[in-house]
């Protein structure tokens, strides 16, 4: 093949692959499937349309749950889910608001990511939800009541065995424990209560109003933790510390010895 | 660099150091914020320039023309002095005629005055009597209280989270005292024979301290979907030792060798948890008699 | 002046001989050999800022409430200890820095220690008759792993108190008297009397310290008195003549410009770089713990040899003979200290040599020394990084489990990989210096034309 046409080649081989990789990332995650009609149909419409097409393949058409089925759902997800009656408006929001859910398969882990419904959607979903079997509503935690010193004590007693004292996330058996850096008061009130995925939940007699505003109020302000010290490398401890001192001061210093050394000739 | 433009720079950099150290002493009179980075920033400058200032004056100021010296390794060893030393240790030994029996003496003498003299370390601990590490404050009928000392409800404690519990009126930094309650399904419980009626309701407690190494079990793995996600586990994150709380808390993953000890609950009359008796087993660390026997109070 | 001085000096001490001999004092001349000295320069920004800090700190576990400065623990109850070191992080001026500084310095006083055992043992600096040097070197790294533990235990903060929990299950685990011994050293079961801290204390600031500085002083010791070992050079015999620098005027301003440097990294480090934020941990409870806890950097092998040994107990009749974490908390760190005490006589055994050495080995002139290096080496740090997994999950999303049981297989496989490859790349790099050194002689003879 003569240059001028390999080169010809290989521009129109790049093109092609410049165009499959737009139309790939131009295409919206796949299975969510949003209802048209806009503001025209009503929210318990808006909800059902919802369910049916994105969430009825894992969660049962009326929520019932499904426990194995071998059929495939929407979008060619592997069908199989909780039960949602009895969870109410605040799971629902939490996981949808948070992106959490719709999942792909079930059994993998809800990871944080951009939520795949507006605000309408989501509020439409979530009282759809409710209406399987009541349950609880959209908390309203008020984080400014609480003190985060106090939320220290009860963050450290419930919570930072898996996600760390400092909210800077961990390890589960069977999980990878989010770290809190991007959770809203509402998120963080939601997710005690829910305890989502392998997560415990806290009822009202075990952590009641007042120390949820207490470590509601802990959570967010170890966003901006106190660094007195200097740098706060991740606020992780020792692994951080050792990495620096080795790649920092290590490498520093060894530079040092090799500026100074080495003078007498071979 | 000529040796005279490195004299001025040495000189430069020893004012800097000056500079930098008054800059150290007047910060530190200061009440500012970050003060702790501004001192080290001046300290930290005044060492760097100090550093600086030697490592250039050993380069350029004060080695002469030839830098280098010779010397031969010392000897390997000085066989003389060596035999002078053994002439006389040997000769003063030569005199000895009981040799045997002063040997044997001394040794005795040496080995007993060490013996004795090492003895008092005996004092720091209860070296012999092991019995305080079966020791727990857990006995029939003891309440069991939360972290602010009210009574746990058996109504309250509900399925899908944890709690931590202490026996009400005793001491709390014990390790046999933490406990980590939580309720689950009757039918899914599986718990090992001798233990019929230590769950009321569902509600089992295990020793909060994990039987591998010490810490706090502080972490508690809950399956929203049974079907699709790993079962319910006490975890500890030390070394992330698992144990199912289903069945009695027996090891299911890492390093703990045996399972956490169980505390019997009984629901008295008014709806409060109580011990119903005795942990199953010493709390903690593996030591070599853990197995032996429960603890007691 | 100097002349004066001088002279006052020697009539009052008689010690012009001994001063004329040091400041001829010769030192060979590689930038690796100046390692040693970083670590000790380290030791003594360590003892400066530790005076300091004894002055603030109370060694006491007796409850206290917290009333000072820092408003988010204000009220709550904690040791004596860990508010002493509150006080000193926000109370004292300039306490704070020193305090960083001296938690630093021993980060990198060890780090430092471990650079230097590694230059000493490629180079087989350790031969005869520098034996005991290195023997006293071995012991000054372990005494100094125990007083850096017993060092940030000390604060009784939420991690070093799940670390000293750690620490007393493994004291616990050895064999018939591991029950007895930690009683002893803690006065009773876990969490200890209150004589523990004292202990703790004394050791930490009295003890170990004059251990350390007593094998520093018979360290550097023998290395006068038998002089440094040297790179072999051209056109000198280099096992019994020494070239160096003689310590004045040429080696002395470059030590201390080291010395400056040292201290200055650490300092800096020290108040830019937070170390050990004791406030954000909060103070340690029996019943409390957090997700990833880890030991100071220097224990990162032990707790990743305790993770990754699987669930067992080795029980006779019903007595528990050995417990678990005897095996990566006991066994693992007693092999490693007995294969580098014992290893110069191994050496002498496997090869014969028992001349004297004075001249050094380039790691590949001893390729099977560099090869069981490479591969302990390799060995110790695998471990290591198995202790790190849980972050490597939260990091890189590579599961907890299969990175534990990849660990569990490679941590015997990969070593031998490794001290393979160490071994080819000595023989190939000695196979590359004899063509070298071929085309040379070829070029310098006359008779061959090119």
């Amino acid at each position: 093949m003569s240059r001028g046409r390999r080169q010809a080649l290989l521009a129109a081989v790049l093109l092609a692959g410049l165009g499959v990789a737009a139309v790939a990332l131009a295409a919206p995650p796949s299975g969510i499937v949003h209802v048209p009609g806009g503001s025209k149909i009503s929210r318990r419409q808006l909800g059902a349309g919802l369910f049916a097409a994105n969430c009825a393949s894992c969660h049962g058409p009326m929520g019932e749950g499904v426990e194995r089925a071998n059929n495939r759902g929407a979008g060619a997800t592997t069908a199989q889910g909780p039960s949602l009656r009895g969870v109410g408006e605040l799971a629902p929001d939490f996981y949808l608001r948070t992106g959490r859910m719709p999942l792909n398969h079930a059994g993998e882990e809800p990871e944080r990511q951009r939520p795949f419904f507006n605000s309408r959607e989501i509020a439409a979903l979530s009282s759809y939800v409710a209406s399987f079997g009541g349950g609880p509503k959209v908390p309203d935690p008020h984080p400014d009541f609480g003190s985060p010193a106090e939320g220290l004590s009860l963050f450290t007693e419930h919570c930072a065995g898996c996600h760390q004292v400092v909210g800077e996330g961990g390890y589960v058996p069977g999980a990878k424990v989010p770290v809190l850096q991007h959770a809203n008061a509402t998120e963080i009130a939601e997710a005690v209560r829910t305890g989502p995925f392998l997560m415990p939940k806290f009822p009202k007699s075990q952590i009641g109003e007042e120390d949820l505003n207490k470590i509601v109020a802990y959570v967010l302000a170890s966003r901006h933790p106190d660094d007195e010290g200097g740098l706060g490398i991740g606020h992780l401890g020792p692994v951080p510390e050792g990495v620096v001192a080795w790649l920092v001061a290590g490498f520093a210093l060894t530079g040092v010895c090799v500026l100074i050394g080495s003078r007498l000739k071979r | 660099m000529s040796r005279r433009r490195a004299e001025l720079l040495v000189a430069v950099l020893l004012l800097g150091v000056a500079a930098c150290a008054v800059m150290f002493i007047v910060v530190y009179a200061q009440s500012w914020a970050h003060l702790t980075q501004y001192l080290a920033l001046c300290l930290g400058g005044a060492l760097a320039l100090l550093g600086a200032a030697l490592i250039l004056a050993g380069e350029k100021l004060f080695p002469a023309e030839e830098e280098a010296v010779e010397e031969d390794y010392p000897p390997t060893e000085h066989p003389m002095e060596q035999y002078e030393a053994n002439q006389l240790l040997a000769e003063t030994a030569e005199r000895f005629t009981r040799k045997r029996l002063l040997a044997g003496a001394a040794t005795a003498a040496g080995a007993a005055l060490g013996a004795a003299l090492v003895v008092p370390a005996a004092s720091l601990g209860p070296l012999l009597d092991t019995k305080s590490f079966y020791y727990s404050p857990w006995r029939r009928d003891r309440r069991l209280v939360n972290e602010d000392g009210r009574p746990l409800r058996a109504e309250e404690i509900e399925e899908g989270t944890f709690y931590t519990a202490y026996p009400e009126g005793a001491y709390r930094d014990e390790l046999a005292a933490p406990l980590v309650v939580v309720r689950l399904d009757p039918e899914e419980l599986e718990m090992p024979a001798g233990r019929e009626g230590w769950t009321p309701r569902g509600i089992v407690a295990y020793s909060k301290i994990c039987t591998h190494a010490g810490c706090a079990i502080a972490l508690y793995r809950d399956p929203k979907f049974a079907a699709a996600e790993p079962g319910p586990a006490l975890v500890c994150p030390c070394h992330y030792s698992t144990f199912d709380p289903a069945r009695g808390a027996e090891v299911t993953f890492g390093p703990a060798g045996r399972p956490l000890p169980q505390l019997p609950l009984l629901v008295d009359s008014k709806g409060d948890l109580r011990a119903a008796g005795q942990l199953s087993g010493p709390v903690g660390p593996a030591f070599w008699g853990v197995r032996t026997r429960r603890p007691s109070a | 002046m100097i002349r004066r001085a001088l002279r006052f000096l020697d009539q009052r001490s008689g010690a012009a001989p001994a001063l004329r001999k040091t400041l001829h004092y010769a030192f060979p001349d590689h930038w690796s050999f100046l390692l040693g000295e970083v670590a000790l320069y380290a030791f003594i920004v360590l003892v400066v800022t530790g005076v300091y800090l004894t002055l603030f700190f109370e060694p006491s576990t007796a409850k206290d409430t917290y009333e000072g400065s820092y408003a988010p623990l204000q009220g709550i109850e904690a040791s004596k200890a860990y508010i002493s070191v509150l006080n000193i992080s926000f109370d004292v001026k300039a306490g704070l820095l020193i305090r960083q500084t001296h938690h630093w310095a021993a980060d990198v006083f060890v780090a430092a220690i471990v650079l230097h055992l590694i230059r000493v043992f490629f180079t087989g600096a350790y031969r005869k008759p520098r034996e005991l040097t290195y023997v006293i070197g071995v012991l000054m790294l372990f005494t100094a792993l125990l007083e850096g533990y017993l060092g940030y235990s000390l604060v009784d903060d939420l991690l070093s108190g799940m670390g000293l929990a750690i620490g007393y299950a493994v004291g616990l685990s050895i064999p018939f008297v591991g029950a007895n011994l930690m009683l002893a050293i803690f006065g009773r079961p876990f969490p200890g009397a209150p004589e523990l801290w004292s202990r703790m204390y004394i050791a930490h600031v009295l003890i170990l310290p004059l251990l350390i500085g007593g094998l520093l002083t018979a360290h550097l010791a023998l290395v006068a008195s038998r002089r440094h070992t040297q790179f072999r050079r051209k056109r000198v015999p280099s096992e019994v003549k020494l070239v160096g620098l003689p310590a004045f005027p040429a080696q002395a301003p470059r030590s201390l410009g080291l010395l400056a440097a040292v201290a200055a990294a650490l300092v800096l480090l020290g108040g830019l770089v937070q170390i050990n934020p004791i406030w954000l941990w909060g103070p340690y409870h029996v019943s409390q713990g957090t997700n990833g806890a880890q030991p100071d950097w220097y224990l990162g092998w032990l707790i990743g040899a305790l993770r990754l040994v699987p669930h067992f107990d080795v029980v006779v009749w019903n007595r528990t003979l050995v417990p678990n974490p005897f095996w990566g908390g006991i066994l693992f760190p007693t092999v490693v200290l007995v294969a580098l005490l014992a290893w110069p006589w191994l050496e002498q055994r496997a090869t014969g040599d028992r001349r004297f050495h004075n001249a050094l080995d380039r790691p590949r002139d001893a390729p099977l020394r560099t090869a069981i290096g490479a591969g302990f080496l390799t060995w110790v740090v695998m471990v290591f990084m198995a202790g790190a997994s849980d972050r490597m999950l939260v990091w890189l999303g590579i599961s907890y489990m299969s990175q534990i049981w990849f660990y569990r297989v490679a941590v015997w496989i990969v070593p031998f990989v490794a001290g393979f490859i160490a071994w080819r790349i000595c023989l190939g790099l000695k196979a590359m210096e004899e063509v070298e050194a071929e085309r040379a002689r070829a070029e310098a003879d006359p008779e061959i034309a090119l």
